[in-house]
């Protein structure tokens, strides 16, 4: 065990964890937080999803110890209920969910994505989305909250 | 812990009611298909269903759950509407047995059917408004038939500033009536909440990442549980090591209960680490039937048969006919692969156990873990959480079992999540059929005569009130699955039902000289084989429908290319069913489909291909019409089939939430697609081998979509139908008959993969 503080969120946590704990444990078992999620621990997935460097991580395959001092972003550091953020929003309008499981990997995959390319291509967008899954397959409300998002955004 | 009286208390209802008596069977009130039993909640008492605040709120307990299908919002609305308040007002509780009446599994497309029609649910928020009126009548002095309910009031008609809220008039008292089977649904037409696409009500917590799931309880005093699952199926435990994990970090315990061993630790990742050293000898299981002849392997079994229908002249008119098609049909093994993998947390102390489940079947598995902890049932809550998305049985009911198993060992709150193996390996997957077809036509291209026989794995199952057994753990733990009882088939007696939809849409349906198909095909023969299974079965979504659909809906586009028919016109030919022949209709309207016969003339033998085809079910025979027109394009030199353009037309009487049912229609298209293109568990000598994303393959968000159009048929004055497995029902088939329509090849085996696709168009070209 050894001591760790995160930045998640805007706020410093100083955790004692075994250095190899991924991230996503750390995040949903110590620190209570909902988004991210354990979808296979295998990095295949996306639900495990949050952004660190203004990019989009797998959690669930990341040691805790390589991200400390690192800025952590996860999907309820984006907005909330109140006040979600233009993609949450988006994804509310379009109804983009049936059980929700993945929507956190999702929407901090594609938040991610355009932040680094605001003027991706479909191909592109699909090319970032190709190890995301949604079981409940509600891929094509999730495609028009994501160019609502990509046009607004532009 | 806040009980039902607990709760009514502090949200000041007053109208809560523990009867004892089992009344099901007495008052005749319907719970569904599936089966319930004596609890101890009343359905027959309107208190049991229906609470009303000092302050005017409602909430509603229903026995059916939402697992992504939309029911949380749906049955809202039914409440909010049959009592006249605005939907923020009605708080819907779902699938706790301490307060919840029993409604056996939320399954089968039945929720709709069972809450939405005059029973249940339904009839409870009538009985509701009714009783409203009346206890309205009696304080305003003025004649029910003079008053409305408004907006959560009862109001005089003619003057409408006198009225008396809901919250008043139940205040300081018991409603204590039973349901009124006479009470009075509000009519369609006078809908405005139910029949609207209401918001869905979790969508902002789920989209900002506040929505709790059962993967987000947490107990005070929690631990966390990892179970370790046999190398092999049919492996027994020989030994356990425990010493392999003494001193590891967190490690608490090691539960071990006949061939179910588990480790718990203080944090979830020991837990894990711990179940992964755990040094576990084990006897192997006999070695699996090879998954290459496998298809085969299904026909040389014991077998428990049935017929379905027997028109008992099969033989004789396929010996007239002028000729007659045969083929075979192949559907794998597929699973549910739930997103998340399935997590419970249960406490069990002090003779009591408390379980936070995703279960779709809150008092069955109340039952199973009473009996796996030697608990009675009332000693058992199981409080109804969600999970990731389930589509029929996902390790929800085993993980709970799991969960309850290790918290009694370690005597704390015990948190388990399964891993991706796990989940995947030893699930309860949909069936592998094996299905041989024939049809005869006479001189006219007409079907005279549709023989179809078919063999299917199956194991275990729905756990039910009695079978633990038939999910993994129960077994591991030593309850017997369901057995498997090898026997002959009896002739079809009683009425037709079609309840797998194993008799083809186009047959008659003859039992006792009565008709009750969809079709006008009089010679028919529906018998099917049922094997043991190596692999637990189960329900997945649309279970033997699709696959049997697959094979049916393929056929006959077979038959209808051999006679040079329009697949759609050949169809329309053969079915009598109005409500099915004006689905296949509208959808061939709305692709503006190209009445011809398939192969399309044109079609060349190289390079992309395009074409189109449509396919059609009466789900359960009765339960949702729907049709869909898919457009594919197929590379011939990569054996890729990419999906243009999906237009699905449906029926499922008056419609509850037009987004909702959009929403449905639309992942159950593309979940079909998926299903028909990659999906397959694979196995070697001893294990399943599908046990993550890389070998069980899922299509990504980031795939190449067809557009996705939906008409929806709004029927009104008829029964409402579930809507949550119609779609993709038909997937399989349409994609199918499109393939064949570009390329003049048959695909007769799920999935479709390139390779497949490969040898099939290879196989046209030496033809």
């Amino acid at each position: 065990m050894s001591a760790i503080t995160l930045r998640v969120n805007g706020q410093a946590h100083t955790v004692d964890v075994d250095p190899a704990t991924p991230l996503l444990y750390v995040l949903s078992d110590d620190l209570a937080l909902r988004g991210p999620k354990f979808g296979c621990g295998l990095g295949q997935c996306g639900a495990c999803a949050a952004i660190v460097g203004g990019r989009a991580i797998r959690t669930c395959v990341t040691p805790v110890a390589t991200v400390a001092g690192a800025e952590i972003t996860t999907l309820e550091g984006l907005g909330t209920p109140e006040r979600p953020h233009p993609i949450q929003q988006a994804f509310i309008d379009e109804e983009a969910a049936q059980c929700g499981f993945c929507l956190n990997g999702v929407i901090v995959t594609v938040k991610a994505f355009l932040d680094q390319n605001p003027k991706a291509s479909e191909a592109e967008l699909q090319q970032a989305t190709s190890t995301v899954l949604c079981r409940c397959f509600t891929h094509a409300r999730m495609w028009k909250a994501i160019k609502r998002y990509a046009t607004e955004k532009a | 812990m806040v009980t039902r009286r607990d709760f009514l208390k502090t949200s000041g209802a007053l109208v809560v009611t523990f009867a004892s008596a089992p009344l099901l069977e007495r008052t005749g009130l319907a719970q569904g298909p599936f089966g319930t039993r004596a609890s101890h909640i009343d359905p027959s008492q309107l208190d049991s269903w229906i609470a009303i605040s000092a302050d005017g709120r409602v909430t509603a307990y229903t026995g059916k759950c939402e697992i992504g299908q939309g029911i949380l919002t749906a049955q809202t609305q039914l409440v909010a509407e049959e009592l006249s308040v605005p939907l923020d007002r009605v708080k819907l509780i779902m699938c706790d047995t301490d307060v919840a009446p029993d409604q056996g599994t939320t399954s089968g497309s039945q929720s709709t059917p069972t809450n939405f029609n005059e029973r249940n649910l339904a009839l409870a928020a009538a009985t509701a408004r009714e009783t409203l009126l009346k206890l309205g009548s009696a304080r305003l002095g003025v004649p029910v038939d003079q008053l409305a309910a408004v907006d959560g009031a009862v109001v005089v008609r003619s003057d409408r500033a006198k009225r008396v809220a809901y919250g008043e008039l139940v205040a300081g008292r018991k409603l204590n009536v039973q349901l009124d089977r006479n009470a009075k649904r509000k009519p369609q037409n006078e809908w405005t909440i139910l029949g609207k696409p209401a918001r869905r009500i979790d969508m902002a917590a789920m989209a900002t990442g506040r929505f709790e799931f059962v993967h987000n309880v947490r107990v005070p005093g929690m631990l966390h549980g990892a179970v370790v699952r046999p190398p092999s199926v049919g492996a027994t435990l020989a030994g356990i090591d425990e010493a392999s994990v003494r001193g590891m970090p967190g490690v608490v315990k090691v539960v071990v209960r006949k061939n179910f061993v588990g480790v718990v630790a203080e944090k979830p990742w020991q837990a894990m680490q711990a179940a992964s050293r755990l040094k576990a000898t084990w006897n192997p299981g006999p070695a699996l039937p090879p998954q290459r002849d496998f298809y085969d392997h299904l026909r040389t079994q014991p077998s428990r048969d049935a017929f379905v229908v027997n028109s008992a002249d099969v033989d004789a008119t396929l010996a007239k006919a002028a000729s007659v098609v045969k083929a075979t049909y192949r559907h794998p093994y597929q699973m549910h692969g739930s997103m998340g993998t399935s997590c419970a947390v249960a406490d069990v102390r002090d003779g009591k156990a408390t379980i936070w489940s995703p279960t779709q079947s809150a008092y069955p598995t109340r039952a199973g873990v009473a009996a796996l902890l030697g608990l009675q049932p009332d000693d058992v809550r199981v409080v109804f959480t969600r999970g990731a998305g389930c589509y029929g049985l996902n390790g929800a009911d085993t993980v709970s079992f799991d969960a309850a198993l290790l918290s009694q060992g370690a005597g704390k709150p015990v948190r388990v999540q399964l891993s991706r193996r796990d989940e995947m390996a030893w699930e309860n997957y949909g069936f592998a059929y094996t299905i041989d077809q024939r049809i005869g036509v006479d001189a006219s291209g007409t079907i005279v005569a549709w023989d179809y026989e078919a063999w299917f794995a199956s194991r275990g199952g729905r756990p039910g009130y009695d079978r633990p057994g038939n999910v993994d753990t129960g077994a591991l733990a030593g309850l017997e699955p369901q057995p498997f009882r090898p026997g002959q088939a009896a002739e079809p007696t009683g009425e037709f039902r079609n309840g797998s939809n194993a008799a083809p849409s186009y047959v008659a349906g003859r039992v006792a000289r009565k008709a009750g198909g969809a079709g006008t095909i009089a010679s028919e023969r529906v018998l099917t084989h049922t094997i043991a299974s190596p692999f637990f079965t189960g329900p997945l979504r649309s279970p033997s429908r699709l696959q049997n659909t697959f094979a049916h809906e393929c056929f006959l586009d077979e038959v209808a290319a051999q006679v040079k028919a329009d697949p759609v016109a050949y169809r329309l030919r053969h079915l009598s069913d109005a409500r099915l022949k004006a689905v296949v209709s509208a959808a061939a309207n709305a692709a503006g489909w190209d009445a011809r016969p398939s192969p399309r003339p044109t079609a060349s033998r190289n390079g992309i291909a395009t074409g189109r085809g449509v396919a059609c079910v009466a789900y359960e025979g009765d339960n949702g019409y729907v049709a869909m027109v898919a457009e594919v394009t197929v590379d011939q030199s990569a054996g890729r089939i990419v999906p243009k353009r999906f237009v699905v037309a449906q029926d499922c009487g008056p419609i509850s939430n037009p987004d909702g049912m959009r929403n449905q229609i639309e992942g159950g298209a593309l979940q079909g697609l998926s299903r028909a293109l990659g999906e397959e568990v694979t196995w070697d000598d001893h294990a399943v081998t599908s046990i993550d994303w890389r070998t069980y393959h899922s299509l990504p968000l980031g795939m190449q979509m067809p557009t996705i159009e939906s008409v929806l048929i709004d029927t009104h004055g008829v029964e409402a139908m579930g809507a949550g497995e119609t779609a993709i029902t038909i997937v399989a088939a349409a994609i199918g008959n499109a393939v064949f329509d570009a390329t003049g090849v048959r695909l007769r085996e799920v999935p479709f993969t390139p390779d497949r696709v490969k040898r099939a168009l290879e196989a046209r070209g030496t033809a």
